[in-house]
This record gives C-alpha cells, sequence and structure tokens, in this order.
C-alpha cells in the first residue's frame, strides 16, 4: 500500500465532534476505564469511559422498566452492560457454546443468549463487577468482543451457506482475514480486561489502518455468498460479494457505502444503498478492505456525527473520487463487476444436506433471543444439543441458529431435543420467518417504542390480514425497530415500522424481497390501531390486484402507494 | 406566671460584670425562642442553678451543704435524662436542693462528700454502661473508689427486659455503692421499656422519703413550678403528649429484588413547634394492626367488646379489649415474662422447657409475636387476665434522616420494615408495618421528638467525621450531611455504608453520589455483603483503609457509630481497636485506652440498637 497525501479540500472544515476530542484523549481506548472498574460508587461508567467502553464491545445500558421507579427509590439507574462477541461469520463451536451458556445463565440479569443482527452473540445485563469475568471467560474459549461497537470496523459478517461448504469455507476464513486486518492494533482490551501486560512507556503503539482517532463512525463489513444476501449488503459499508468459478473463490466484487441509519426530522440523514466499485482479485482484498478504511478515516465527516458514515462521504466527495482513492491507496484497479444475482435473505429454516453429505438444521429463533420460557425451554435446548454436537453452530445475520455438520446417524438425536425443548415449532408460518425486530426496550437506551417486545403480536396481525385476504402462502419482509437507528434493517424491508414515541411508528414501504430497495415513508405516526388499518387496505388491494407472484414491495411501487427510491439522497425524502 | 420581662434588667446589669457580650448573645438568642411559660419554668431553674454554685463554691458557709440531693443521670438515648428531670423538679418543688448532673460531667472523687445520691441509669443493650457513665463505673469499681458510710443512695435502672443483662448498669451501681458501705434510701427499682409508671412511683416516693431530712432550711429556694418538664425545650409536645403530625411520604428506597423493604419516611412537624437536631431521635407512637388483633380475639374466642381495665396516664381506664390492644398494649413484640407466664397458663411442655433455659426464652420472646405463642400453645384466659400480663405499649424511637436546616418542618426517617413468616403467615413489627404499610399518606401520626446529646457533630465545622453506618443505620448521617452542608462547614466528611447488594439496597445511593461529586462527602466506603462469595461488610472496608482512619483520627476526626448493636458495632469496634494497635504501633490496652478517651470525650459517639 502507498502512502497517500491527504487532499484538505475534501476534509469537512469545522469543530470537531466531542467524540474525536475522547478518542484522541484517550491513550488508544484506555480512558480511565480501569479506576471505574474499581468505583464502589456506581454501576455505571463515567465520562468519557460511557463511550470507550464500546470499543471494547461493550454498550452501558439500563433496565428501563424500572428507570423511573428507581428513581422514586433514591437508586441509580440498574446500569449494567451489553456485551457483543467478535465472532467472524458468526460460526462458535459446541465447547464455546456450552461457556457462554453457563456464563449468561448465571452472571447477566435476564439469563439469555440475544443471538444479533450482526450474526453474533449478546450478552444482556452484566453488572459491573462481572464484566471482567466476562471477557477472561470468553477469552478462554478463545472468543473476544475488541471493536464490535464503536467507530471502528465493526463484527464482519459472512453469509451462512452450509450446503457449498468448500466455498463457505474460503469466504469465511477471509471474513476472519479482513477482521484481524482492521482491527484496532492498541494493547488496551488486554490490558484492562485480561490484566494483560501493561505495554512500556516509551513504547509507541500505532493504529496504521485506524489511526489514533479511529474511524468517524462505526463501520460494517460482510462477505456475501450470492444468491443469498442474508447479510443485507445495502446495511453496510463494505462489502465483498463473493464471485466463484467451478465452485472456487476467485475473487470479490467491492460494494461501499450502504447505510441505514438516520434521524427523524433531519433530511441530511437518509439510508443509503451500496455502491458496486468492481472486481478485485483474491489477493487484493486485504489491500482493498484497508483502503476503503483509511478513504473514509481520512475524508469521513469528523464535524457532524450524523453525516459522518461512510454513505454520507461518498455523496458528498463523490463515488469517482472515493473510488480513485482506495484504488490509488490499494495500488489496484477495480475491474469490472462480475455478475451476480440476488434471490433472497432469509434463511431456509429445517435441515438441507450440504455436497459433503454432511446434514444441517436451521432453527428459528425469534428474534435471536434464546432465553427458557416456561413452555419453551429453548436455550437449554441449544446447550444439550451442544453436548453432543460434532460440527459446529452458525449464528445467521437474520438471527438464527444453523446446527452445522450433523453426520447422518446423528440427524434424529438432535431433532429430538430440538423439538423437545420447542426450538422446531411446525407452526411457524413463513411470515414469522421473514420478520425481524431489533432488541429495543428495556435495555437498548436509544429505543423510542416496543420492537422485539412487540414483534410477536404484531406477526399474529399480520398472518390475520394475509389469511383475511387469502395470501396464507405469500409472506411480506417485515421488520420493526424501536428507533431510526438501523439495527433491524427496517429500511430494507417491505414494510418498515420506525419507532417515533410510545405506541407509535413511521411507517416504511417498497422495499424488495432481495433486499436491494430502499423502503420510502408512508405514514407517520401511525399507532396499532392506524398500521392495521393502513395494512388492511394495501394487502387487501395486493391481493386483488397484483400481477402475477408480484411482492407487496414491487406492487406498492407499481401502483403509486409510495415512489420508488433509486437514489436515496435524491428520493428519500422528497 | 410572674411577668417575666423584669428578669431582663436585672440580668443586662449582670452582664455588664459577669458576662461577655458573647455570652449575653448566646444567653438571648437562648431564651429568644422561649414561650412565656418556659421562660417561667427557665427562670425558676437558673435561680436554683445559682444557688446550687455558690454552695459548691463555698462549701463551709452554710449548713446546707449537708443537705444537697445529688442526682446523676447515665443515659443513652435520653430517657434516664428525662426521669431525672422530672425528679429534681418534684423535689425542688418540695424544697430539695438539687445537684443535677450528668454523669459524665461529674466528679466521681466528690462522692465521698455526698450524704444523699440517687442515680438514674440505662444500660446499653448488652449490659454495659452507656458511654456517659463508663469512667463512672469503672471508677466506683476500682481501687480508687473510696468508702461511702456516710452516703444514702437510691437507684433506678432503666433497661430492656428482653435483654439478658436487663437493667445491669443499675444493677451494678447499686451493688456497688452497698459494698462501698453507703445506705439504700429506698430499693432499687428495675424499670422494663415502659418505665413512665414505675419510674414515676420511685420518684414520688423518694421525694416524699427524703422531703423531711433535706428540708431544713425553711425558706425553700427554688420557685414552686409546676410544669412538666418536657424532653425538647422548644415545644410543649413530648412523649406524654405528642404531636398528631402528617404522614406525608412513605418510599420504598430498596430495589425491586431486594429482601428488605426499607422506607423513607416524611412526616410534617407542622406548627407543633418541635423542633430537633441531627442525631435525635424522632418517637413514633403506633397502632397495632387490626387484623391481628382480630386473629388474636378468634384464637381466644373473644368478641373484642369484652371491657378490661388498666392503669394509664395515673389513672384506672376501661377499655373493649378490642381497642386497648390495638392502641394501649404491646402484642408484636414479646416480654420473656409473658412467655414464662404462657408457658405456665398452657402446661405446653415445649415452653415450659424453654422457660428454664433463659437465653433460649429471651430468642424465642423476640421471634414470636403474641399470636404466634397462643397458636403454639393454645389456652384460655380471660381478657382481663391477658391484658394484666400484657406490657404497655411502648413509642418507637427511630434515628432522624434530615436536618431542619435543608427540610424545615419535616422531619424524615429510614424504616426497615420488620416482616417474617410464621406458619404461612407474614408477621411484621409493629412500628414499622404501621409505618411502612397501614398508614397512608395524609393520615396523622403521634410523634414526639427524643434529643440525644451523646450523638452530635463535632462543634466545629472545620473537624472531620467519620461515620458508620450500615443499613437503616445511615440515618443520621443523612441528616450530619444535610446539616454541614447547610452550614457549609468545612471539615473532611467520610462515609462508610454497607448493606447486602450494590444494586437492590444501597440506601440514598443518589445523593451519596451527588454529595461525593458535589466535595461535600470526601470519601465513601461500601461493603455488599451478597455481592460476591466471601462476606464483606463495613469493618472490612475500615480494615482495607486502616492507615488512612487512624490518620484521620490522628487529626481530630469524629468517629460515629450508627446501626445493629449486637454485631456491627461490635465487629467495628474491635476493628478500631486493632487499626489503632497497629496504626499507632500500640498494645491492645493502650489501644482500648485511646478509644476510651476517644468515647469519654465525645469523639466517638454510638446510636445503635
Amino acid at each position: 500500500m502507498s502512502t497517500t497525501e491527504i487532499n484538505p479540500d475534501l476534509v469537512v472544515d469545522g469543530k470537531l465532534a466531542d467524540n474525536e476530542r475522547l478518542k484522541g484523549q484517550s491513550d488508544l481506548l484506555r480512558g480511565t476505564i480501569t479506576q471505574d472498574l474499581g468505583d464502589q460508587m456506581t454501576g455505571g461508567f463515567t465520562a468519557d469511559n460511557f463511550q470507550l467502553i464500546r470499543f471494547h464491545g461493550m454498550y452501558q445500558q439500563d433496565d428501563r422498566d424500572i428507570r423511573a421507579e428507581r428513581q422514586k427509590q433514591k437508586l441509580e439507574p440498574l446500569h449494567n452492560v451489553m456485551l457483543r462477541a467478535r465472532m467472524p461469520g458468526g460460526i462458535i463451536t459446541p465447547k464455546q457454546w456450552l461457556a457462554i451458556d453457563k456464563f449468561s445463565q448465571e452472571k447477566t440479569s435476564y439469563g439469555s443468549i440475544r443471538i444479533t443482527t450482526r450474526q453474533t452473540f449478546q450478552f444482556h445485563g452484566v453488572l459491573k463487577p462481572n464484566i471482567k469475568l466476562m471477557h477472561q471467560t470468553l477469552n478462554d474459549y478463545g472468543i473476544d468482543s475488541i471493536a464490535t461497537a464503536g467507530d471502528v470496523n465493526r463484527n464482519v459478517l459472512c453469509t451462512s451457506n452450509p450446503v457449498e461448504s468448500e466455498l463457505h469455507q474460503e469466504a469465511y476464513e477471509w471474513a476472519k482475514k479482513i477482521s484481524e486486518h482492521l482491527l484496532p492494533k492498541t494493547k488496551a482490551y488486554a490490558e484492562i480486561w485480561l490484566d494483560g501486560e501493561k505495554v512500556q512507556g516509551g513504547k509507541v503503539e500505532e493504529e496504521p489502518i485506524l489511526g489514533s482517532n479511529y474511524l468517524p463512525r462505526k463501520f460494517k463489513t460482510t462477505v456475501v455468498i450470492p444468491p443469498q444476501n442474508d447479510v443485507d449488503v445495502h446495511a453496510n459499508d463494505l462489502n465483498f460479494v463473493a464471485i466463484a468459478e467451478n465452485g472456487k473463490l476467485v475473487g470479490f466484487n467491492v460494494l461501499v457505502g450502504g447505510g441505514l441509519a438516520m434521524t427523524h426530522g433531519d433530511k441530511s440523514t437518509y439510508p443509503r444503498k451500496a455502491e458496486d466499485f468492481g472486481f478485485v482479485p483474491l489477493e487484493n482484498t486485504l489491500d482493498v478492505a484497508a483502503a476503503v478504511v483509511t478513504t473514509q478515516r481520512d475524508y469521513g465527516n469528523r464535524v457532524n456525527r450524523k453525516n459522518a458514515k461512510t454513505k454520507y462521504t461518498l455523496d458528498r466527495i463523490g463515488v469517482d473520487v472515493f473510488k480513485a482513492e482506495v484504488e490509488q491507496r490499494a495500488g489496484v484497479k477495480f475491474s469490472d463487476s462480475r455478475p451476480y444475482e440476488f434471490t433472497g435473505r432469509g434463511d431456509r429454516i429445517g435441515w438441507v444436506e450440504g455436497i459433503d453429505n454432511k446434514h444441517h438444521l436451521t432453527l428459528f429463533i425469534q428474534s435471536g433471543r434464546l432465553l427458557d420460557y416456561p413452555d419453551k425451554p429453548l436455550k437449554s435446548g441449544v446447550a444439550e444439543i451442544a453436548k453432543i454436537h460434532k460440527g459446529d453452530f452458525r449464528m445467521t445475520a437474520n438471527q438464527n441458529l444453523i446446527i452445522a455438520g450433523v453426520a447422518e446417524q446423528d440427524k434424529a438425536k438432535i431433532e429430538e431435543i430440538a423439538r423437545a425443548h420447542g426450538l422446531i415449532d411446525d407452526n411457524n408460518t413463513v411470515q414469522r420467518e421473514n420478520s425481524m425486530a431489533c432488541v429495543s426496550l428495556p435495555t437498548c437506551p436509544l429505543a423510542m417504542a416496543e420492537a422485539e417486545r412487540y414483534l410477536p403480536t404484531m406477526i399474529g396481525h399480520v398472518e390475520g390480514l394475509l389469511a383475511k385476504h387469502e395470501l396464507t402462502d405469500e409472506h411480506i419482509i417485515f421488520r420493526i425497530v424501536g428507533c431510526p437507528n438501523g439495527c433491524g434493517r427496517a429500511m430494507l424491508a417491505e414494510i418498515g415500522l420506525v419507532g417515533k414515541g410510545p405506541g407509535k411508528y413511521n411507517v416504511y414501504l417498497g422495499g424488495n424481497k432481495n433486499g436491494t430497495r430502499i423502503p420510502k415513508l408512508f405514514k407517520e405516526n401511525l399507532d396499532e390501531q392506524a398500521i392495521l388499518a393502513e395494512l388492511d387496505q394495501l394487502i387487501g388491494r395486493w391481493g386483488r390486484e397484483r400481477n402475477e407472484n408480484e411482492d407487496f414491495g414491487d406492487f406498492v411501487i407499481r401502483v403509486g402507494v409510495v415512489a420508488e427510491v433509486i437514489v436515496s439522497v435524491r428520493d428519500f425524502h422528497d | 406566671m410572674g411577668e417575666v420581662s423584669v428578669m431582663l434588667p436585672k440580668q443586662r446589669n449582670l452582664s455588664q460584670t459577669m458576662l461577655d457580650a458573647d455570652q449575653l448573645a448566646s444567653l438571648q438568642q437562648t431564651i429568644g425562642s422561649y414561650s412565656p411559660l418556659q421562660l417561667a419554668w427557665a427562670s425558676g431553674y437558673l435561680a436554683a442553678k445559682s444557688e446550687q454554685s455558690s454552695v459548691a463554691v463555698l462549701p463551709a458557709a452554710q449548713a446546707a451543704v449537708s443537705s444537697t440531693l445529688t442526682i446523676l443521670y447515665v443515659s443513652q438515648t435520653g430517657n434516664a435524662k428525662g426521669v431525672a428531670q422530672q425528679l429534681a423538679q418534684s423535689a425542688e418543688a418540695a424544697g430539695i436542693t438539687v445537684n443535677l448532673k450528668n454523669v459524665a460531667d461529674y466528679k466521681a472523687k466528690s462522692l465521698k462528700s455526698e450524704t444523699h445520691l440517687l442515680i438514674v441509669a440505662s444500660t446499653n443493650g448488652e449490659g454495659e454502661a452507656p458511654d456517659d457513665g463508663l469512667e463512672f463505673h469503672e471508677f466506683l469499681f476500682s481501687k480508687k473508689a473510696p468508702k461511702l458510710p456516710n452516703l444514702k443512695y437510691s437507684v433506678l435502672a432503666l433497661g430492656d427486659s428482653s435483654y439478658e443483662f436487663f437493667c445491669q448498669t443499675g444493677k451494678d451501681f447499686d451493688e456497688r455503692l452497698k459494698a462501698l458501705g453507703a445506705t439504700q434510701v429506698s430499693a432499687r427499682v428495675d424499670c422494663d421499656v415502659d418505665y413512665d409508671s414505675d419510674a414515676k412511683a420511685w420518684s414520688t416516693q423518694i421525694v416524699e422519703t427524703l422531703k423531711e431530712e433535706l428540708t431544713s432550711s425553711a425558706d425553700a429556694l427554688a420557685p414552686v413550678v409546676n410544669l412538666p418538664v418536657s424532653n425538647s425545650a422548644d415545644s410543649s409536645y413530648n412523649k406524654q403528649n405528642p404531636y398528631a403530625a402528617e404522614f406525608l411520604v412513605s418510599q420504598k428506597i430498596t430495589g425491586r429484588e431486594s429482601a428488605k423493604d426499607v422506607r423513607h419516611i416524611e412526616i410534617d412537624l407542622g406548627e407543633s413547634g418541635l423542633t430537633y437536631q441531627p442525631g435525635d431521635a424522632l418517637g413514633v407512637w403506633f397502632e397495632n394492626d387490626q387484623v391481628l388483633v382480630d386473629e388474636l380475639l378468634q384464637l381466644l374466642a373473644f368478641s373484642g367488646d369484652e371491657q378490661v381495665t388498666f392503669s394509664k396516664d395515673d389513672s384506672e381506664q376501661t377499655l373493649a379489649i378490642s381497642e386497648a390492644l390495638v392502641s394501649v398494649f404491646e402484642i408484636t413484640q414479646t416480654a420473656p415474662s409473658f412467655v414464662d407466664f404462657w408457658a405456665k397458663t398452657s402446661g405446653s411442655a415445649e415452653l415450659l422447657t424453654l422457660a428454664e433455659d433463659k437465653n433460649a426464652l429471651r430468642e424465642f420472646a423476640a421471634n414470636h409475636q403474641l399470636v404466634d405463642i397462643l397458636k403454639l400453645a393454645p389456652a384460655q384466659v380471660t381478657p382481663q387476665e391477658l391484658i394484666d400480663t400484657l406490657r404497655k405499649m411502648t413509642p418507637r424511637l427511630y434515628s432522624i434522616a434530615s436536618s431542619q436546616a435543608e427540610v424545615d418542618e419535616e422531619v424524615h426517617l429510614t424504616v426497615g420494615l420488620v416482616s417474617y413468616e410464621r406458619d404461612g403467615k407474614t408477621r411484621l413489627g409493629g412500628a414499622s408495618g404501621y409505618l411502612a404499610q397501614r398508614l397512608e399518606e395524609g393520615a396523622k401520626v403521634k410523634v414526639f421528638v427524643e434529643h440525644n446529646d451523646n450523638f452530635r457533630l463535632p462543634e466545629s465545622d472545620d473537624t472531620p467525621v467519620i461515620m458508620i453506618g450500615p443499613g437503616t443505620g445511615v440515618a443520621p448521617f443523612r441528616a450530619f450531611m444535610q446539616e454541614r452542608e447547610a452550614r457549609d462547614a468545612g471539615g473532611d466528611n467520610w462515609m462508610f455504608f454497607g448493606d447486602q447488594t450494590f444494586t437492590q439496597d444501597f440506601l440514598y445511593q443518589v445523593e451519596w453520589q451527588n454529595y461525593l461529586k458535589s466535595g461535600l462527602l470526601t470519601k465513601m466506603n461500601v461493603a455488599f455483603s451478597r455481592d460476591q462469595a466471601e462476606k464483606i461488610y463495613v469493618q472490612d472496608r475500615l480494615k482495607e483503609q486502616a492507615k488512612e482512619v487512624f490518620a484521620w483520627l490522628e487529626r481530630g476526626a469524629h468517629l460515629y457509630v450508627c446501626g445493629d448493636a449486637n454485631r456491627m458495632a461490635k465487629d467495628v469496634h474491635n476493628t478500631l481497636l486493632e487499626i489503632i494497635a497497629e496504626q499507632g504501633g500500640l498494645s491492645t490496652e493502650q489501644a482500648e485506652d485511646y478509644l476510651k478517651t476517644l468515647r469519654v470525650s465525645k469523639r466517638y459517639q454510638k446510636d445503635v440498637y
């Protein structure tokens, strides 16, 4: 990689955001986290450390259901942290699973494991005295949470494709390599959480890729194996689309600048699809990854965090300029994109047989929440399987779990355990399996409305409407999120509900099945009754007037219920 | 009542020679808030006082020296002091010259020149003398104690019969004075928690007995003022005449997962004129739970309407038993003597065995309410028989958790609900159940202020303080912090708090955080016993901070301990001894002396229960 001069004309002028100060002063992400850990007076982190722990994979949260109650009790909010593990490609061994199962049971307030849309697991409700223990436990099993949040490249996703096992294996190795390559180089994580050796004074640590101020904003990367688009490439800053020849991986089409977050009422923010920069052969992968990251590092907006993501940098400096920077920095030229096609995003629930004659069972986990419910001990079920399973587990970007690599003779036993614990439920509709929600209340501090807790009820209503209009075999990509920040990827849904306030949602329509179109605002601030009334109308009309096999998202655009968003910056708020 | 204003010019004249400007200002400030009634009483009090001092200064001048009655009180929470003040009042009214003193202010060596001595002594939980009496107690039992063949004396002992060493301090004084050759003028009386009528009877009898002997001079020195002595100098409301205050707030301040229900309570003292200082306690008269009373009545097959007779406030009263059980008699705290009585009445083998073993009996009594015992060993008694064996209700004292500098006419308490399961029923503490559950916001609650001069912030605002208050022992320290904040006190403040869990039981957490943030609170260390495998308590935190604790003590810090007497206060005490010995390079005995010196000089104060 060649060194690059920074073009000052492309840098946003102005007073830097406060996060820039705190990153710069953090002593490469150390801050005073260690002092805070010893503070007996509060369960939370103070000042800058509240932000800095994100770079170590944690968010400070509190139980919002009882926040007001505790205020009256003269108690601080029930501070705890959520940890998001770094699991490139979402693959986890049974041994690792049993370790996280135990920790979640014994040391988290909710006793659950959450499989998330970032294709990894999260612990929710870990109290401060258990945080170091948590990192050390994970470390004992080869897991860390470095840079799964904060202004860095986060956990790298990879399509869960157990069938084409060799291709998947190759892609997965690249996901891991990219993750490692883009990780912070600071030893802060080991030092603070694992009691690792302190970096000796005088010895200079460097962040050659991320820089000492890290990135302007969060950065998300995927490796995707078409025709599956389970990772939702357009929600990510950097995507490597696997191109295979004769079943062997030869290189990637590189898609840059997707992202879904926006702010209510701020038209300078919008969801945007990624741009296809073209094809690069395998050997250039890491250089290209680093070049995209450093270009965003140098030209991303550090003045206004709401316009700091790669998608805005692309629109501000121009796609061509951005691409030229990447080529120059990586020392490669993109060739024309190789053809590929996405045909869907959902996981195939149930058993499939791979080309290596191994069997794979995909379990539908509603909203990714593994918990022992009174009638459905889901979490124990997975643990029971982990005790006998000889393959591995794969968490999907759709929050589901694949029991991968099962030999023919072990299938029956595993299915028996899964059924006994409610992990296989033949009554789940396709609609339910293709719906998604972010975590939201009660733990997420950003949530404005319910999402995960509300999803099951809402899907029930949608199922009812489909039945009413005799569309039972159909499904609609349906997503609910508690705020407009993007976690539940509602901005790639055919119907997306975005929380506005308690019980109130903005309704977006017009995404497509493959996740290649951004939906558009239909109506604002609707409550459940109003939403259902509108959907009743729309689904009824779709049933009556649709073309053959026409999907709901395509239909609403064709008949003009909403206009199509082609270029976000132009069309989304129009 | 005499015209009081005539006193003032006289005093002013006097002041030209006798009082400096500060003294005069302070006198005027003090009496400025007095009501006419109080001024009248004070004038008599001062007159008597001036006579006493002249007597003391000139012992040989007149025969009256031999006719002075010295009354000493050994008080922890103020009860003994109150009794002694009333006694002094009636003795003076009878024309006796009285020298009333807190034993801590009394020179033990003067004992040998006394002729008449009365002691009102309370006892700490485990039988030791209250802090103020330690030195006197030690002197009496030392070789330095003089023979006292010319001394006539009597002792009134206050205590709580649910403790093993009931009235032990009074007993000690009595036996020791006897051993030194003194003569009892009247037998010692041991009073239980409902001491009022026993104390009054003893006082009346003593004054009657000594009147002849001690009033040789015809002209009584003190004016006869027949006013009740109020515990609180600035209000006519007191224990016998409580104020019906508005119950403003009862807020649970433990989290929803807590094993405990601790309430922050706010009460409005309104126009009562009741005032208090940080360190004082609020006395609360409560009512028993009607549901519990009904359960009792049912067990005994009483209708509840049966009339029972008992003496109260010096008169015979008759009430329906149901009413008497709600508002007059103690049914949630059991006296060991009741268990004894019930053992005999019911003939229950289990209870009879228990009654043999004093410790077991006490423990059993502490863990069983009246209703539990009646269920365990059914027996039939008449309504009057039952009433005759019960103790009268006594008000509960709660350390005040606020400063008037911060909350004006309000008074705040921190009340832990006493609650346990017995045979599938939830039993609640009498007063805590009343305050935490039965009393509704806006209702009236009968209260009075119980002053406690043995738990006071240092006189100087610059003096550092170390506060150790786990659990509801946190209460007075909240008051301390409010007071020091209002006074803009510059002294350092260090708080030690502990409870079961950090997330659920950190009482007033947000307030402590804010005090730390503002800098008013210099340091705070907390110990949560159930947050880790090994139990950690406040004394462990003290130990961790040994060096600094000792450094604070060396630079004059005052030490305060509030909360559980049985274990915590002892463990803390022993830890302090260890710290002092280790950090000061002292022997155990020297460390004990060090702490004792702190206690005697009021730098180590305890409010434990």
